[in-house]
């Protein structure tokens, strides 16, 4: 417990190939002590071969993996102090809830008394305590899961890693999980490397975010960063829906630009900006929908009656954008033209 | 990293103890006799390694070497990449140098004329005894431990040392073998190199002649055995087909009874089959009586001969055929019929032109294995086989008989192994060029189309006549042990079972006065043995291609299913050639039974738990893995007991089989070691029928309640667990 890395990790250089597919390329990432950082990404980027070759599943083909500030990198699984929760649980069908848990506890040589009692209070940390007894299949699909959590952390690993934990859950359910997860890792304050392809729950559990595509880190900050500040069209599009426009900064001054976007006028943080031609970011909430006054003119090809919100299709100067008005109840009829007016949030420079 | 030196010290340990204490050579008694003991201070033969080495057989040094060498690098270096590659080549230096000196050095010195002048005399040596053993093994252990130090395979010396122990035993007792046949062939009765024997052989008209197709009396054997096959697979494609489709498609009756048929070859030694086709057919047979009776004409002995063999062939091997295609016209989807039936195709178009050619490649496939099965069949041959036998059974004559012609014999079986082999790859060619069959599609609600009516009347009065024809067979396995003389005097006796399974109550006790009591027990006692230990290697090896990655795993995969193609009359030929002289011997032991129907019957095993893992979520394992167990605790405590359903059937499997089978164990029996199967064959040749028949079903119910206990057993213990095992399975879905 001493170590004052404990709970770190390192990717140096990481490459892994299968046969001749380069699955991820070349992963260079820090995780600090404590943090829950989200691997998130489309499916198939390299998420699961990532969070994979840290359990030692998978051994990279070059690079160096480091835990606790030790290189891991030839370790095999069982040597390495790290658990994980699978997509599918992967809860032992034969045994029962408490000695699914307790067999980590076993595994590493304690002694069957006493693992019991260690997995009893693992139970009771998920709260499932008195539940012990039962099979795995007699359980639910959220309890499931948690036993699939307690059995990984009574072992007190350095590091937990969840792939995808939350796929098999209901939608519903999946909200409460994710918040119970988040406590519960603040609460003990381990490391948690957390992977989801769901950009909601990466925003709502992370308090780093790793954006990845096709095996690269595309960008990677906290959850606030990416979505205020994406650096590529690809990340303001997956971070949150987008509509990404082409527009002109007009003039940089103390760090804020003027920009122009098909006749209408915003001001924003510079970023990296230049005063050119440049990419904006715009969230489909992040505008008013009008029927006069300035603002950018259009013309509604389609719209949607979504209950709380109505959805619209508007084609612009700046070409056809995907806009979400929640503030009046009745759709618009498609042809009417309206002007959209920034409302001054969830606009932003890609840089 | 503790363990790595734990591990090499238990193994160097073992060795080390095996070199000072155990008889390096074989005990001809037998080691587990321990009646050498007395003989230890008399007989050199009966010394440990060191001692050997000290009264000149200079050959043992480099072994003793070798573990003295690996005994300094376990103390000098700490363990890791370099020092595991030290051990590796150590190991690889032991285990070529025992195979190297062990093959060159035999019973009278060299065995090759060329050694010989290169290095002046050697005094010959006996068979590797306990002490080789250990060190083989020892050696193995090193290669893998060194390996697992360097990093190979994750650092799992667990999965290293199983893959290599098996790669070892697979290449002792299934490759040493074959190879010996081909060497045999090549060999005199001396053991000199000529070829001789091949020269002569190779153009026995005996073997190749054509001459029937000109007509000649009688075509070669090869050629003979050939036409058979292709006839025999014909025939009981043809037939499970129309077992298959009858079971799935028609309105038929007796359905759940038809499966009942698919046990049937299971538990039938081979040529019981044969023995009740003479007693129907035969000359004195009782339908050869009614129907002489009626017409007056005159059948002789025709069912003694290629007609014989092939009826009884058809009888023995519908089932598996039936087997095999009622998965295949099950895993046809409905909706590709369905869809069919919605273009306006009718019941016969649909199944001329889309049911038909998607059954194709398992069609192929069932005629592939009746192929196969005809060519290894050596029981039925060998009952109604008279004048004209087939390759199995020429093998068995060439060496047992008067010919007693080694050269001959394998000459012959490796002109089989070939047949059956090609029929293999051609096998594994085609199935893999046409994959479409394997439609398993999803969703796939919907029925099966029923079969067109003008294919479904002749189908169900094939299948119904057949079906009466195999029940009629089967009564008469079950009567005919109680009849006095079949066909000559039917007057009702017990006196066949008392002669085979007496019993009097002596002044001394029990007595086992019946003549089959012996064999039974041997029997009994061998199968016992040898299903634990093929269930084992069988899950064991099935696991590591399932779930392992490992270089080499394709080849390793592939012999091991090559050797169901490997007749077992090739087997038994093989495994005398190979293990009756040093370095490995073991003929007339019980050992070399076990071992044969261990590698005999492993590639079930192997099927059956690659296909039970497929059924388990990879990641149970991983799981296991991330929570801290090796390897083989994740074997005993995940895999093991989620696989119980698929360890018994391996169990039940192995059992039955070292019980029903013949043809290789007839080589392999000895006057100490007899086995029911070659004992009731020697019955047959002398012509006692009765007792043969009644054998054989004391043998049929035997097995029937051993498959039944298992069943119940495995019945049992799922309702006392109230859920349905992969939950994991269900969760993923
Ligand atoms: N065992 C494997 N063999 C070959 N390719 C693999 C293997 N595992 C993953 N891949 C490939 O590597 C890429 C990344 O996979 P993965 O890490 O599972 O993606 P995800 O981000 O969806 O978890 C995918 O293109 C996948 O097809
Ligand atoms: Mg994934």
């Amino acid at each position: 417990m001493s170590n004052p890395q404990r709970g770190a990790v390192e990717f140096r250089a990481v490459r892994k190939d299968y046969g001749g597919f380069t699955a991820v390329p070349n992963l260079n990432l820090k995780i600090e002590p404590g943090q829950l950082v989200t691997l998130l990404g489309p499916s198939g980027c390299g998420k699961t071969t990532t969070l994979r070759m840290l359990a030692g599943l998978e051994t990279p083909t070059e690079g160096a993996i480091l835990i606790g500030g030790q290189d891991v990198t030839r370790l095999p699984a069982n040597r390495r102090d790290v658990t994980m929760v699978f997509q599918s649980y992967a809860l032992f069908p034969h045994m029962s809830v408490l000695d699914n848990i307790a067999y980590g506890l076993e595994s590493g040589g304690m002694k069957a008394a006493e693992a019991r009692d260690h997995a009893a209070r693992g139970l009771d940390l998920v709260g499932l305590a008195g539940r012990g007894d039962r099979l795995p299949s007699e359980l639910s699909g959220g309890q499931q899961q948690r036993v699939a959590v307690a059995r990984a952390l009574v072992l007190e690993p350095q590091v937990l890693l969840l792939d995808e934990p939350l796929s098999n859950l209901d939608a519903r359910l999946r909200r409460r999980v994710r918040t119970e997860i988040r406590e519960l890792q603040q609460r003990l304050g381990f490391t948690a490397v957390y992977v989801t392809h769901d950009q909601d729950e990466a925003l709502a559990v992370s308090d780093r975010i790793v954006v990845m595509k096709d095996g690269h880190i595309a960008q990677d900050g906290a959850p606030r960063e990416l979505y205020e500040a994406p650096a590529s069209e690809f990340i303001a599009d997956f971070i949150g829906e987008a509509n990404v426009i082409d527009c002109q900064i007009l003039s940089v001054a103390e760090g804020q630009a003027r920009i122009g976007v098909g006749g209408a006028e915003l001001t924003l943080p510079a970023r990296k900006g230049r005063p050119g031609a440049a990419r904006l970011a715009v969230r489909p909430n992040a505008f008013h929908v009008r029927t006069d006054g300035p603002g950018l003119e259009g013309r509604v090809t389609s719209a949607a009656y979504l209950g709380d919100h109505i959805e619209y299709e508007i084609d612009t100067a700046a070409g056809s954008l995907f806009v979400v008005d929640a503030a009046s109840s009745t759709a618009r009829a498609p042809g009417s033209s309206v002007r959209l007016q920034f409302s001054g949030t969830g606009v932003a420079l890609i840089a | 990293m503790n363990a790595d030196n734990r591990r090499l010290d238990w193994i160097l340990g073992g060795a080390i103890a095996a070199l000072l204490i155990l008889p390096w050579y074989k005990i001809r008694g037998g080691f587990f006799s321990f009646g050498w003991i007395g003989d230890l201070f008399t007989k050199s033969d009966l010394w440990p390694a060191t001692v050997q080495v000290a009264i000149g057989r200079w050959q043992l040094w480099p072994v003793l070497a070798l573990i003295l060498g690996a005994l300094w690098l376990r103390h000098a270096r700490p363990s890791g990449a370099d020092r595991g590659r030290w051990l590796v080549w150590l190991g690889a230096a032991g285990l070529v140098w025992l195979i190297a000196e062990g093959l060159a050095i035999g019973t009278r010195g060299w065995n090759w004329g060329l050694l010989e002048s290169m290095f002046g005399e050697v005094a010959g040596q006996p068979a590797f005894g306990a002490g080789a053993v250990i060190l083989a093994v020892a050696f193995t252990c090193l290669i893998s431990f060194g390996a697992a130090e360097r990093g190979a395979l994750k650092g799992d010396a667990f999965i290293l040392t199983s893959i290599s122990m098996l790669i070892l035993l697979v290449a002792t007792f299934v490759f040493y073998p074959i190879l010996s046949i081909f060497t045999g062939a090549f060999q005199d009765i001396d053991g000199a190199f000529t070829t001789e024997g091949v020269a002569r052989n190779i153009v026995d008209p005996k073997i190749w002649s054509l001459s029937c197709l000109i007509g000649g009396p009688s075509c070669g054997v090869a050629w003979r055995t050939l036409f058979l096959a292709l006839c025999t697979a014909t025939a009981t494609t043809g037939l499970g087909l129309a077992f298959a489709l009858v079971a799935t498609r028609t309105a038929f009756p007796f359905k759940k009874s038809l499966r009942l048929l698919t046990i049937l070859p299971i538990i039938t030694p081979p040529f019981v089959v044969g023995l009740s086709l003479i007693m129907l057919l035969g000359r004195t047979g009782t339908l050869t009586q009614v129907i002489e009776g009626a017409t007056g004409l005159e059948f002789g002995r025709w069912i003694y001969g290629l007609p014989g063999i092939w009826l009884a062939q058809v009888l023995s091997f519908t089932p598996i055929s039936f087997l095999v295609l009622i998965g295949v016209v099950e895993g046809i989807s409905p909706s590709m019929e369905e869809a069919s039936q919605t273009l306006r195709a009718g019941r016969w178009r649909t199944f001329r032109m889309v049911s038909l050619p998607l059954m194709a490649p398992g069609l192929a496939n069932a005629f592939l294995i009746g192929f196969i099965e005809s060519m290894a069949d050596f029981g039925n041959p060998l009952v109604l086989g008279g004048s004209g036998g087939v390759l199995s059974t020429e093998i068995f004559f060439s060496v047992v008989g008067a010919q007693n012609d080694p050269s001959r014999a394998a000459v012959l079986a490796a002109i089989l192994l070939c047949f059956t082999l090609s029929a293999f790859l051609a096998q594994r060619m085609w199935l893999s060029g046409k994959n479409f069959a394997t439609v398993g599609g999803k969703g796939d609600g919907g029925m099966h189309a029923g079969l067109p009516r003008r294919l479904a009347w002749p189908v169900i009065t094939i299948v119904t006549v057949w079906s009466i024809f195999t029940l009629v067979v089967y009564t008469m396995i079950l009567f005919g042990g109680f009849v006095k003389l079949w066909g000559l005097d039917n007057s009702l006796t017990l006196e066949h079972y008392a002669h085979a399974f007496g019993i009097t109550w002596g002044e001394d006790g029990l007595r086992w006065t019946g003549v089959a009591w012996n064999s039974f027990w041997t029997t009994m006692l061998i199968a016992l043995i040898a299903a634990p230990l093929t269930a084992a290697v069988g899950l064991l090896t099935g696991w590591l291609i399932a779930r392992q990655k490992f270089p080499g795993k394709a080849v390793f995969e592939f012999v091991l299913m090559m050797s169901f193609a490997i007749p077992g009359t090739v087997i038994g030929i093989s495994y005398i050639m190979a293990f009756n002289l040093p370095p490995i011997q073991m003929t007339g032991t019980a050992l070399i039974l076990i071992m044969c129907f261990v590698f005999r019957n492993m590639p079930v095993g192997v099927r059956g738990s690659i296909a039970a893992m497929a059924q388990l979520d990879g990641s149970l394992d991983e799981a296991s893995l991330t929570l801290g167990a090796n390897s083989g605790r994740t074997l005993r405590r995940v895999i093991l007991p989620l696989l119980r359903p698929a360890i018994t059937a391996a169990l039940v499997y192995s059992f039955v089989r070292a019980i029903t089978s013949i043809s290789a164990v007839i080589f392999l029996v000895s006057a100490k070691y007899n086995m029911a199967t070659a004992y009731i064959v020697g019955l047959v040749e002398n012509g006692q029928y009765g007792v043969a028949i009644a054998y054989s079903s004391v043998l049929i119910v035997v097995m029937i309640i051993v498959i039944g206990g298992f069943q119940m057993l495995v019945g049992e213990r799922r309702l006392r667990r109230r859920s349905n095992p992969p939950a994991a399975k269900e969760a993923t879905a």
